[in-house]
């Protein structure tokens, strides 16, 4: 990525940024559509995406499975890789990620309580039984306990940075203490779910459940992007953002209740991906320098295009089986991170 | 009787004359579902199994499609199957219902954790391959010994108290209570689980080992290789003090053999039943 020309103005880089970051993002999601176990040619993925041909086994699977899944994929990078953006400019931390505020673990612990005490609730009431089975139950529980954990993080930390980083701190540590509690109890089952679960995955999605994410998404980014002026401001500290005229506690409100839309949104249809949220926002900056509006928007884009890309290598590198998407990213993302620590080092 | 013999020979006719049900490409999800389709002589026909599908031996040279309950759709799309039989434990859910959405035909089993299941597994995958008569004889074969394992169990005294124990990974081995395979293998050789205070697996306490008193210790393979050998199971904290630490009782049997519930079930109640009736050596 070297985008260095000499004259260039900051604003025509960013655009430059941005651009190439939209057409990496575009490339990475008709690569989803052109790879997979299924060998499908180019050329005729076209044509089922165009007028229906192929044979059952090829139309279901680019239009039933390829393509819901890359729409998936775009929307939780874009999530992960804006909220992570959000929360470091928030936190004025290059550590801090979305399992910050508390949505990703308040999603795992109603993932769990919905996976062990599920069963408890069809043994008593047979009658619940197709709906429990069903994909809605645990997805609308995670999204209750990730919006859960988010009203306690902004109800403690009344949109101030640092008292909510704390609180996401301590809803993180209580959740993964209930965790612990409901693993303990489960059954050999209800524990490998539990496993599959909190490896992450976007293979199960079906149209409704983009219809489900998807306004919800598109609604925490409008949310989110336009606090990038504020975010900037922030940069200078909280009083001297304060006097700049930047109402401090409702931008902190806001970034962390767009951040928990989004990514309980995500968690709760994809489960625990890693990684994608600290790491991105680091590379969109690297290129485009600090500025919110690049770094939000990049970090979206980029975000996406690395999701996409991740499911699409887990699900050819042991095909016919698939691997878990989160232990991609967390390949991809973990060195780095690394090299990222490294940098930071030097630059001290 | 010579009902069997006859079938077999207009079996035969109706292979040599090419008449047979016309050639799946099978995806077996499931350890028991597969050694099924080899039992009932369409093996062959087997384009992919899960990861759990390791007997007979010559399944392990298939494609993999992924653990059994975290298989992919396209994965096993891409196998081009014309039937997919798939066990009770495979998913995710979302993966069942992308396959059912695909158009090929896909027969689900029931859950197996009793003897009774076995039989009806057999028959269910038997009228699935259009392969109803051999199913019937697999499955008739079945429950005359299943039958002839209860006549044995009413005149004989009630058998030892039997702990199954399960490695998994580092930390204490689980150990199963009731409403498992476990516990459905060890009633139907003959034996009493030595644990009844809770269902499914949990891990072993020292305290719950001493109480259960178990006169044997039973385990799969593949965990006492894990759990470091016999010698090293019996030396654990937890059991070191019970009767069968004490007697040296461990037996051990393959895990898909001993808690599978398919065609070789009540060989494995047998052979469960000639190690609980050796005694104290």
């Amino acid at each position: 990525m070297v985008l260095m020309s000499h004259g260039c103005t900051r604003q025509r880089r960013r655009t430059a940024v941005l651009l190439l970051l939209a057409a990496t993002t575009l490339a990475a999601a008709f690569a989803s559509l052109l790879v997979g176990a299924l060998p499908i040619a180019p050329a005729k993925v076209w044509s089922i995406l165009a007028d229906g041909a192929g044979d059952l086994a090829e139309r279901t699977t680019i239009l039933d499975l390829r393509l819901p899944r890359t729409l998936l994929g775009l929307l939780v990078g874009a999530s992960l890789g804006v909220g992570g953006a959000a929360l470091q400019g928030l936190f004025r931390n290059p550590l801090a990620d979305p399992t910050l505020v508390g949505v990703s673990s308040g999603a795992a612990l109603a993932t769990v309580t919905a996976i062990v005490l599920g069963d408890v609730a069809v043994a008593a009431l047979p009658a619940l039984a197709p709906w429990i089975a069903g994909r809605w139950f645990i997805m609308l529980f995670a999204f209750g306990g990730a919006m859960a954990a988010a009203l306690c993080v902004l109800g403690l930390g009344r949109g101030m940075a640092t008292s909510m980083l704390l609180a996401g701190i301590g809803i993180n540590a209580l959740s993964m203490a209930v965790v612990g509690l409901l693993v303990f109890a489960s059954n050999d089952r209800q524990l490998r779910d539990i496993t599959f679960w909190t490896m992450g995955s976007i293979g199960g999605a079906g149209w409704p459940t983009i219809a489900a994410v998807a306004p919800v998404v598109l609604l925490a980014l409008l949310l989110i992007l336009p606090c990038a002026r504020g975010l900037d401001a922030l940069t200078l500290g909280e009083r001297e953002a304060g006097h700049l005229g930047v109402p401090v506690q409702r931008l902190g409100l806001t970034v962390v209740a767009g951040v928990a839309l989004a990514v309980g949104a995500s968690v709760s249809v994809s489960g625990i991906i890693g990684f994608v949220g600290l790491v991105v926002p680091h590379l969109v900056r690297l290129c485009a320098g600090p500025d919110h509006r690049t770094v939000l928007a990049g970090s979206a884009l980029l975000g996406a295009a690395l999701m996409v890309a991740a499911d699409c290598i887990a699900r050819t590198i042991v095909a016919p089986a698939e691997l878990p998407v989160g232990v991609v990213t967390a390949f991809i993302g973990t060195p780095v991170f690394l090299w990222l620590i490294r940098r930071k080092r030097s630059d001290a | 009787m010579r009902r069997p013999a006859v079938l077999a020979l207009a079996l035969l006719l109706a292979l040599a004359s090419g008449a047979a049900a016309a050639a799946e490409r099978i995806v077996a999800l499931g350890g028991v579902v597969t050694e099924t389709v080899h039992a009932l002589g369409r093996g062959a026909e087997l384009v992919g199994v899960d990861r759990t599908s390791l007997y007979p031996a010559e399944v392990q040279a298939l494609p993999k499609v992924g653990y059994v309950r975290t298989l992919a759709a396209e994965g096993i799309l891409s196998l081009r199957p014309t039937l997919i039989l798939a066990s009770a434990d495979a998913g995710p859910l979302s993966t069942i219902e992308q396959l059912e959405r695909s158009g090929v035909r896909m027969v689900r089993l029931p859950e197996a954790t009793e003897a009774a299941a076995a039989p009806r597994l057999i028959r269910t995958i038997a009228a699935a391959l259009d392969r109803k008569a051999e199913g019937e004889e697999l499955a008739g074969r079945l429950d005359r010994d299943l039958s002839s394992l209860a006549a044995e169990r009413a005149v004989r005294p009630p058998g030892p108290k039997v702990l199954f124990v399960l490695g998994i990974g580092s930390g204490p081995p689980m150990v199963a209570g009731s409403h498992t395979a476990a516990e459905g293998i060890i009633t139907l050789a003959g034996g009493r689980n030595a644990i009844s205070g809770f269902e499914g697996y949990k891990p072993l306490s020292p305290e719950a080992a001493l109480v259960a008193a178990p006169d044997l210790i039973l385990t799969t393979d593949q965990s006492l290789a894990q759990l470091g050998g016999a010698p090293a199971l019996l030396a654990r904290p937890e059991l070191a003090g019970t009767p069968a630490a004490r007697a040296g009782r461990v037996a051990s049997f393959d895990a898909l053999y001993l808690l599978g519930f398919g065609p070789r079930t009540a060989d494995a109640a047998l052979a469960l039943a000639k190690v609980m009736a050796e005694g104290p050596p």
